[in-house]
């Protein structure tokens, strides 16, 4: 039966696979084994990243984020079955293919420029609301965010992925995640993503500043000590390369 | 045709090294090593580097045949490291410059076990995992610079072993993280340790904090071996784990495994199973250029001079912080 799944990517911990399940296009997450670790501590960090996706997903809806629905959680073969989004892209090759090459246009204007700060600004409100509810992401990159079309557009070139009214931000990959109120956690999940935006868009270098502008207008709600973290996470990296 | 000195003190080890175009001539170097239960601290490391390095260097230049006129370039470590070990190598390597009247050059020591583990295992463009005492890095090039994408958020690997083999007394000749390693061979029985990856980052604290914790109470269960053996396997599944990331991140095909954590048999054997999985190629090398050494300062000072890298004699400085990402590669046109 499995022969049937037409494999989609394998990626650096799951293999997923695309199927067909209760008539909707289905992903499916698989989390094989890896031979080079202790199987016992393989066996526990598999269901624990499975538990995590799972609970993240859910909490994430009644947050307001977007993430792709969850329709089955499989311990037994360490896998989890969700929506597949047919039509989509993530944030990195978004920002590598589309607004890199998109710069500069007919009208001389670098339009894809700013559709980039409205994905910005999608970001970091999309972080904020989860940090809001105790949601931390743990693994913040560009590879983990989509763009998606709210109505299906059927473009075959980039335009679509630069009409920002009819797109939006969806956030997948929440293995590392977990629920934590702290704000170190939080100060951290900005840190993974600023060092995460930092070696994958240097071309880009303020575009991680906008997005912690729209985190910190979102709401008023305590951000200033979630922020002063952040600038405390930040100063013990920058300490940290000490002995060589 | 260049021929370089280099001199390495950043930590406890004091390394000559003397390399012409690629080939090694000299590797010298001697290890401060301090009691059972003790690490090494900055002002005794520094009196060790002072009352050693006149010895090492007359060793290196014996060793390689080479006269101080033949040499083209007079290489040290700028940094990161412990001030004022590295003081006491710029020390001895901006008079050699003067007395001998050669150019000098500061090199980041990072990027000295790089561009070592390039020469030696012949790696083109590989993922780098930087583990040492100091640092844990792992570091892709990318444009011009050698690009930090994860690393850790607090202490390094090298650091947690080291700290671990002090709470079990461990000795440190010739390092504490080889007797880890050899007590890890003998253990069997498997404790679950916290294990905590934030992307592509990792935190080593938790698991040395719980351990020193816990200690008395996991003795009675466990042997010295075993809990060498848990972590072990929990810190390098961390590690590999988050390599494994880097790579498909990047989309290379290719790890170099580089510091002193570097020539630890069980790190590289799980990276050989990790790479064997994706199809992928491991490089490693063994303690004679693993550990902190000189020939790796020359190789990279080298490097950087054949491509017209110079440096004033008034910024011949150290500095404790010293970036990878810093310095700019001008030896390679990838």
């Amino acid at each position: 039966m499995d022969e049937e799944y037409k494999i989609l990517k394998q990626g650096a911990e799951a293999k997923l696979y695309m199927c067909n399940y209760l008539g909707k296009p289905t992903l499916i997450k698989e989390r094989f084994k890896k031979n080079y670790r202790h199987s016992d501590l393989d066996t526990s960090i598999t269901k624990e990243r499975i538990k995590n996706e799972a609970r993240s997903i859910v909490r994430c809806k009644t947050a307001g984020v977007k993430t792709p629905c969850l329709y089955l959680v499989d311990f037994e073969r360490r896998r989890i079955y969700m929506q597949h989004f047919e039509e989509s892209i993530t944030v990195k090759d978004f920002i590598i293919n589309v607004v890199s090459k998109n710069q500069i246009n007919s009208s001389g204007e670098t339009d894809s420029i700013k559709v980039l700060d409205v994905v910005a600004k999608m970001i970091g409100e999309a972080v904020r609301k989860m940090h809001e509810n105790n949601i931390i992401h743990g693994d913040l990159t560009s590879s983990n965010m989509l763009l998606v079309p709210k109505s299906p557009t059927g473009a075959i070139d980039d335009s679509k992925w630069l009409d920002i009214d009819n797109l939006e931000l969806v956030m997948i990959d929440f293995g590392l995640s977990f629920i934590d109120s702290s704000t170190e956690d939080k100060g951290v999940d900005l840190y993974v993503l600023e060092r995460a935006l930092i070696s994958t868009h240097n071309d880009f270098p303020d575009l991680f500043s906008k997005i912690l502008e729209s985190y910190r207008n979102f709401s008023k709600n305590n951000v200033k000590e979630v922020l002063c973290k952040f600038e405390e996470v930040r100063a013990r990296g920058r300490k940290r390369t000490m002995v060589g | 045709m260049v021929i370089a000195i280099g001199f390495e003190g950043s930590a406890n080890k004091l390394g000559i090294g003397i390399v012409r175009n690629g080939e090694i001539l000299a590797n010298c170097r001697r290890t401060y090593i301090t009691p059972p239960g003790e690490g090494f601290l900055p002002r005794e490391t520094a009196e060790h580097h002072q009352q050693n390095i006149h010895k090492v260097l007359q060793e290196a230049l014996d060793e390689s045949g080479i006269l101080p006129q033949d040499i083209d370039v007079v290489c040290y470590t700028k940094g990161p490291g412990m001030g004022a070990p590295l003081m006491v190598c710029a020390i001895v390597a901006r008079t050699c410059a003067k007395l001998w009247n050669k150019p000098i050059l500061g090199v980041n020591h990072c990027i000295g076990h790089i561009e070592m583990g390039r020469l030696i295992t012949k790696a083109n463009n590989p993922t780098v995992l930087y583990v040492s005492g100091g640092n844990t890095q792992i570091i892709a090039y990318s444009r011009k610079r050698y690009r930090i994408f994860g690393e850790t958020i607090d202490i390094a690997v090298g650091n947690c072993l080291d700290r671990f083999a002090r709470v079990l007394k461990l000795s440190n000749a010739p390092s504490p993280g080889y007797n880890i390693e050899q007590a890890a061979k003998k253990g069997k029985k498997y404790l679950h340790l916290p294990y905590c990856v934030k992307g592509m980052d990792v935190s080593f604290s938790g698991i040395l904090s719980y351990m020193e914790d816990k200690i008395e109470d996991l003795l009675k269960e466990y042997t010295p071996e075993d809990l060498c053996y848990s972590l072990q396997e929990t810190v390098f599944a961390m590690l590999v784990e988050i390599t494994e990331r880097a790579m498909a991140h990047c989309s290379s095909d290719e790890v170099l495994i580089v510091g002193g954590v570097g020539c630890n048999e069980r790190l590289q054997e799980m990276m050989g199973v990790m790479c064997a999985e994706r199809g992928s190629k491991i490089f490693a090398t063994d303690e004679r250029f693993c550990i902190d050494n000189g020939v790796m300062i020359a190789h990279a000072g080298a490097l950087a001079f054949e491509s017209g890298t110079r440096m004033d004699f008034k910024d011949t400085t150290i500095t404790q912080r010293f970036r990878t990402d810093d310095v700019l590669v001008t030896w390679r046109d990838d």
